[in-house]
């Protein structure tokens, strides 16, 4: 009996799950790459290779003249700027959004071994909804929409940057809140604490460091996305990327370029630095 | 009557029946031990009385108050006075003693003041009163992860003696320290019981504790009450009636003796 049971007990279980889902993942990607009309060979092509080789070319060397230096410099500064303020909004929406949003400071769950009645959960779905609204719309969307509002400037970029990063920043966090441990929240919550402190006790211990390298990495996030929205005049680094590729200014393309490399650089020393610091 | 339970029972959403027709009462300042074997119920009738698990028959009081059919403010208000020790206590690995044990009292302060004291903790000697009750004082400002089993165990016991909860319910309270240690550890519960008149129900695995430390010895066996007897008069063939699997330990070909039990207390 003993041995009837073991050669029956020695077939993985989770064996054919996984090798379905790996067909079905195959399945699935192979139309998207056709879809897409994705073609490598394009890119050797002669023709085409010239014209990139010929751009490519022009960016050496790096434009370091004292004048674009200062020019380069206040972009630069504008582009931080755009990027850290509208982090700063979009924090200001992700942060009540994602406490509303998330099942673990639910109260009605802790009797019900962590499931939420369903009136509670209904409650937290417009949140969800409105989290969901505003990340859908891409920031390059908002942006297009806030120069036609407020005109061009970096006022556009930032109200751009708060409204989709303070969807994305919210659903995050909400989720880290439900990763960690929820025990040391539900035993707060049945001892009578208030859910906003049963959050900082019992919760933010746990999830501090995740969501503090999500939002610095998110920062980096804008810092480019902050550059993209330039393009269509929401001020920084883009706007200027986009005169000097107008004028075929190869060298203060990779000037910028550059400039791009050493603050996602810094973004990840500081993400790294800070992580350090919190566990 | 700090706790009446009339008729209670409870079924888990997976159908498995762990109470059925529970009838218990206990006065103010009385202590009772609850003892059985493992999977009696005895960990989900202390949650039962701690409002994180909700009857699905009978009534449940406590302190006076039926939790259940209270409006959701004063419940909350309830659980502030009822403080439950944890098995292995729940508290994140990189929180300071400190805060792990000025937690117990979040539901009496007000907002700010809790949040406030995230910050800088506002009653540092009240924590180390609790804590050097319980010999930990110089663990004040250490992080829980630096802590040992028995010693998270005594932090987790620190929190309810803060709290000043007037129905302490303890769950294995003592189950990962050395014998002395849990004898000294019951002994500043039932003192703390004493001292301020509070109710204190614990559950314990070891017997000879629960017979040394309480004057009411309740068992609890297959999610009903086997008998609610004063120490003294705890037979030798009950608690033989109450254990009656894990004494004899017959192991039939057919089923595999069952595995030691093992209680694992994570380090956070």
């Amino acid at each position: 009996m003993l041995s009837a049971s073991a050669t029956s007990g020695l077939r993985d279980p989770a064996a054919l799950p996984r090798l379905v889902l790996t067909v079905l993942a195959l399945a699935l990607l192979w139309p998207g790459l056709q879809l897409s009309e994705l073609n490598l060979a394009m890119l050797l092509d002669g023709d085409n290779a010239a014209t990139m080789g010929s751009f490519v070319g022009a960016f050496w060397p790096p434009e370091h003249g004292d004048e674009f230096l200062a020019l380069l410099g206040r972009a630069t500064l504008e582009t931080l700027a755009i990027a850290t303020a509208g982090m700063a909004l979009a924090w200001l929406i992700a942060v009540p959004c994602a406490l509303l949003a998330t099942r673990v400071l639910s109260v009605s769950a802790l009797a019900r071994g962590g499931r939420p009645a369903w009136w509670a959960g209904a409650l937290r779905w417009p949140v969800r909804l409105l989290l969901i609204v505003l990340r859908s719309i891409p920031e390059i969307v908002w942006a297009l929409l806030f120069v036609r509002a407020v005109g061009l400037g970096p006022t556009a970029g930032v109200l751009a940057i708060a409204i989709t990063y303070g969807g994305m920043l919210g659903k995050v966090y909400a989720e880290i809140c439900e990763s960690v441990d929820p025990r040391p929240a539900r035993a707060l919550l049945a001892a009578g604490s208030p859910r906003l402190a049963a959050f900082a006790y019992g919760v933010l211990p746990n999830a501090a460091a995740e969501m503090l390298s999500y939002t610095v990495y998110r920062w980096e996030c804008a810092i480019r996305a902050s550059v993209v929205m330039g393009f269509v005049g929401a001020g920084g680094l883009g706007q200027q990327i986009d005169l000097s590729m107008r004028m075929f200014a190869g060298g203060e393309v990779a000037s910028m370029l550059l400039t791009f490399f050493a603050l996602v650089l810094l973004a990840d020393q500081l993400s790294r630095l800070l992580r350090n610091r919190l566990t | 009557m700090s706790v009446r339970l009339t008729g209670v029972g409870l079924t888990h959403a997976n159908g498995r029946r762990a109470l059925q027709e529970v009838d218990l009462s206990v006065g103010r300042g009385e202590r009772l031990a609850i003892i059985g074997p493992s999977g009696a119920g005895k960990t989900t009738l202390l949650r039962l009385l701690a409002t994180s698990l909700q009857p699905s028959a009978g009534r449940v009081e406590l302190l006076g108050a039926e939790p259940w059919q209270l409006a959701a403010g004063a419940r909350r208000r309830l659980r502030a006075r009822l403080g439950l020790i944890h098995q292995s206590p729940p508290l994140p690995p990189r929180q300071r003693v400190v805060t792990a044990v000025l937690a117990g009292r979040l539901g009496q302060w007000p907002l700010w003041k809790g949040l406030l004291s995230l910050l800088h903790p506002l009653d540092p000697a009240g924590a180390r009163d609790a804590l050097a009750r319980l010999d930990l004082a110089d663990k004040l400002f250490e992080r829980c992860d630096q802590l040992s089993g028995g010693q998270l165990q005594r932090v987790g016991i620190a929190r309810v003696l803060y709290q000043q909860a007037e129905l302490i319910l303890a769950d294995e309270p003592v189950s990962a320290m050395d014998p002395v240690l849990a004898s000294h550890t019951l002994g500043v519960l039932s003192r703390e019981a004493e001292s301020r008149g509070v109710t204190l129900l614990a559950s314990l695995h070891a017997v000879e504790l629960a017979l040394a430390h309480f004057p009411r010895i309740v068992g609890v066996r297959d999610g009903r009450i086997a008998f609610d007897l004063p120490a003294h008069s705890v037979t030798p063939q009950a608690l033989d009636a109450l254990y009656a699997n894990e004494q004899l330990g017959q192991p039939s070909p057919a089923s595999p003796a069952p595995a030691p039990q093992l209680v694992t207390i994570p380090r956070c």
